[in-house]
């Protein structure tokens, strides 16, 4: 039997056989459908890359105000174009581990606040020259420059000095940070020549692809690097990347085969686009998450019972279908899922329960409607979860008052200001990272105004804890007591979710950010 | 009278930059009574007192009102429209790639649908109340009932996914030749020809039979001439003038008011670029794009004034 379907998984691969027509087949020989799938991913990769083409992305993110300067990438498209021409010294793998990449080795003092790393020797920038330490140390210190206004600088604060020696380049932080490589790994962390500081926004790196065209808010060229260090990267002979902020546009762009992929298929259309002709629907369980935010320091959400009430009145699976269409799973109002490396499983999962929700609201002692604001850019479908918020909890008899907000000034005029709101997060490599995003008490950003000093001392103590299961048992400890007392209820995780052509080879499951981390068009191939 | 054609047409000249000039002023004190400064907007979140008081300094905006006007304005008159806040790029450059991309797309929309919608207008008016007349106003007034995206979008199904004719995506390139862009533009190009049509054809629809009321057309009928000579020959020319000023009105919406089917076609024209930076509060870019918009809508409206006037005996020679 698996002889069989070893023979059907390459014809897959080869192009000679369907792929549903496949999973048919494995059915009928028993074989579960997981299994049926790995099978597949397997043939596909010992195929092995075609080398050549030119692959093309379509994606929204992108406008015509883009730069070029990793410092200033805040959407999808610069973000994918820092991955076309740049490297960073370390990446975070499929797994969520850490991989080498400029760097080919990690080292840490046994306090973990003195980080080492060897810099790759072979490495050369598009403009010729060889890639240095100096070139990393330049690159970091750009970065931690208050007027370069990176969006790293957040991540550089926490470093105290920095050093070249040898062909090392080493940090020395402030606090203690086991985490410090995950910061490393940050997309705005590109390794430029002088850093960028003479030119920030050339386009200059070490990355697999040559910029070639740059037409900010219309499309991006690149051509392959010839002297690319990593062979396994970058098959086709050139991508480019187009700019399709219209959800329609897009995939009328795929399917009349005008791109090969497009990132972000709105969930609501999932369906349709699962049934186009040549055209495969990929979902990746990511960090992201949809949001409603309480201020912990307000009234009435200074009330831990009023908090409860409106966590025990959300029901979290019904928006999962409903808002997410099942792309995505249910949160446990704590920013972290199993997507996060030292997520413990095993924290008691809350559902939706009227009669709590209004035992707590009762208990509160407070009367009269709670004011909620949303906006439909907060996240795709706030208005509408809002409104099977409101119908939830009627049913525990706490009346919501839903206020619709205009998209534009949402972000500055109403998240962060406002003490009830609909937003979102997407998620951060680490645990330790979104924490301190944005629930440490000193945070820029914590939305909830979650001022723990009991909470930020376990994550200082987490971030310097280099035992795993000690660690884990921290972040375990921090997950409940958000869960509890924090002013997050956090409904659901959103997937990642794209669609990519048949054509398109070396697709693999990539959690980290969208479109594989940005890898898809390095990684994948035009089959031929 | 040669020279008098050439004083009224001067005169109006003059009275466009006049217009233009209030319209500059108008859209810099827009711009600057909006909430909130250019240093604020472009710091956002990460503003501190002391980064704004720099940028502030740098671009300039600790000098009064009026100075910072006439230095916009002397920029202007020498071809300089200064530099996007947002990446710092060249506005006259970036703003000459696009109104290219934005004239192609509109002239190609005009080369079709102005001399389409002046041949079925005569038709119609030849076929009066007849099944051709109503089915040109049936068909016109629909297409134009319809909201442009819905039909870009019936457009894009037809003719790109369903019979793949022309590509969906309009993104055209510099290195494109021009048959290459006429392809991509031809659904966008269609869609801006649906939508302009009615409007024109129902004009010159009743402009001219607003003349075909009058004695001379009678005449011309009674002399034996053919119908549609009467109409060529006598009542065309004298209804000239509102026809034109509807075509220009239309050339107008063609080249500022496309931003809808820019997006739905992903063409890179002036509207998505505009959008784009007002989402930024770029404000140099804003007042740009006002002031060239101003000035296109501005330019029109004078050629129509000025075929007015040349195919108008009564407005060259008041009483």
């Amino acid at each position: 039997m698996s002889n069989e379907l070893q023979y059907l998984s390459t014809l897959v691969a080869k192009g000679k056989m369907h792929r549903r027509a496949f999973l048919g087949r494995a059915s009928a020989l028993g074989v579960s459908s997981v299994f049926a799938n790995s099978l597949l991913v397997g043939a596909a990769h010992a195929e092995g890359p075609v080398k050549g083409g030119t692959i093309k992305l379509g994606a929204p993110g992108g406008e015509s105000t883009n730069s070029l300067d990793p410092a200033t990438y805040s959407s999808f498209i610069p973000f994918q174009n820092g991955k076309m021409f740049g490297d960073t010294l370390v990446e975070v793998g499929t797994d969520g581990n850490i991989v080498n990449r400029l760097a080919e080795e990690v080292g840490a003092s046994d306090d973990a606040k003195v980080w080492t790393f060897k810099i790759r020797k072979d490495v050369t920038f598009h403009d010729g020259k060889t890639m240095t330490p100096a070139d990393v140390i330049a690159t970091m210190e750009r970065h931690s420059d208050e007027n370069a206004k990176s969006g790293a600088l957040g991540l550089m604060k926490g470093i105290s000095s920095m050093k070249v020696d040898g062909d090392n380049f080493v940090l020395e932080l402030k606090d203690a940070n086991a985490d410090l490589p995950y910061l490393m790994s940050d997309y705005h962390l590109i390794i430029q020549p002088n850093g960028g500081k003479d030119a920030p926004d050339a386009g200059v790196g070490t990355g697999p692809y040559l910029t070639k065209v740059n037409e900010p808010g219309v499309r991006h060229g690149y051509e392959k690097n010839p002297n690319y260090w990593d062979s396994s990267r970058g098959h086709a002979d050139q991508v480019e990347l187009i700019v399709l902020n219209d959800d329609t546009a897009r995939s009328s762009a795929l399917q009349s085969g005008q791109v090969h992929m497009i990132e972000r298929v709105p969930p609501k259309i999932a369906e349709l686009v699962k049934r186009i002709p040549g055209v495969e629907l990929k979902n990746a369980p990511g960090r992201g998450h949809y949001v409603f935010i309480m201020h912990r320091d307000t009234a009435p959400f200074d009330n831990e019972d009023l908090r409860l009430a409106l966590k025990y009145g959300i029901n979290r699976q019904e928006m999962v279908d409903k808002i997410l269409f099942g792309y995505g799973s249910i949160g446990n109002d704590m920013p972290i899922n199993a997507a996060y490396p030292l997520f413990s499983n095993d924290i008691e999962q809350r559902t939706y329960d009227p009669d709590k929700a209004a035992f707590h609201f009762k208990k509160s002692g407070i009367d009269g409607s709670v004011l909620l604001r949303t906006a439909d850019g907060s996240f795709p479908g706030a208005v509408d979860a809002s409104q099977l918020y409101q119908e939830s909890l009627k049913q525990a008899g706490i009346s919501l008052e839903v206020k619709r907000e205009p998209n534009d000034g949402y972000w500055s005029d109403v998240w962060n200001k406002q003490p009830f709101c609909t937003s979102y997060w997407g998620g951060r490599p680490t645990q330790d990272q979104m924490y301190s995003t944005a629930y440490l008490s000193t945070a820029d950003w914590n939305d909830t105004r979650f001022k723990s000093p009991e909470f930020d001392a376990m994550l200082l103590s987490a971030r310097g804890e280099l035992d795993q299961v000690k660690r884990k048992q921290i972040y375990r400890d921090m997950g409940v007591m958000m869960n509890q007392t924090g002013g997050l209820i956090c409904p659901m995780f959103n997937d990642w979710l794209e669609a990519i052509s048949d054509k398109i080879g070396g697709w693999e499951s990539n959690g980290n950010q969208a479109m594989m981390d940005g890898f898809a068009p390095i990684k994948c191939w035009l089959k031929a | 009278m040669q020279t008098s054609l050439l004083t009224l047409v001067a005169q109006r000249l003059a009275l466009g930059f006049l217009l233009l000039l209030a319209v500059s002023l108008l859209i810099f004190v827009g711009t600057n009574i909006l909430p909130g400064d250019v240093a604020e907007a472009i710091l956002g979140q990460s503003a501190t007192p002391e980064s704004l008081a720099n940028l502030r300094r740098d671009l300039g905006l600790n000098d009064p009102a009026y100075i910072r006007y006439f230095n916009w304005l002397g920029g202007i008159a020498t071809g300089d429209l200064g530099n996007a806040l947002t990446n710092g790029s060249n506005i006259s450059e970036a703003v000459g790639k696009r109104l290219f991309n934005t004239l192609f797309l509109a002239g190609t929309a005009a080369v079709i649908s102005v001399p389409l919608a002046i041949l079925l207008g005569l038709i119609a008016v030849r076929y009066r109340n007849r099944w051709p007349d109503k089915m040109i106003s049936g068909l016109t007034l629909t297409s134009i009932s319809l909201p442009e995206f819905f039909i870009g979008y019936l457009l894009i199904y037809f003719g790109a996914v369903k019979f793949g004719w022309f590509p969906s995506v309009a993104t055209v390139y510099d290195s494109m030749g021009f048959w290459e862009r006429l392809n991509i533009v031809a659904l966008p190009a269609l869609t801006l020809t649906l939508v302009v049509l009615a409007h024109m054809m129902r004009m010159t629809r009743a402009a001219i039979l607003n003349v075909m009321q009058s004695a001379y057309v009678e005449t011309a009928e009674l002399k034996g001439l053919s119908a549609f000579n009467v109409i060529r020959k006598h009542a065309f020319p004298n209804a000239i003038a509102p026809i034109v000023n509807v075509v220009m009105l239309n050339l107008a919406y063609l080249i500022v008011g496309v931003v809808v089917v820019e997006v739905i076609f992903v063409y890179p024209g002036m509207g998505q670029y505009l959008v784009d930076h007002v989402a930024k509060r770029d404000v140099p870019v804003v007042q740009a794009c006002g002031l060239i918009f101003a000035a296109f809508f501005i330019g029109l409206n004078l050629v129509a004034d000025i075929v007015a006037i040349a195919t108008n005996p009564r407005i060259r020679h008041p009483k």
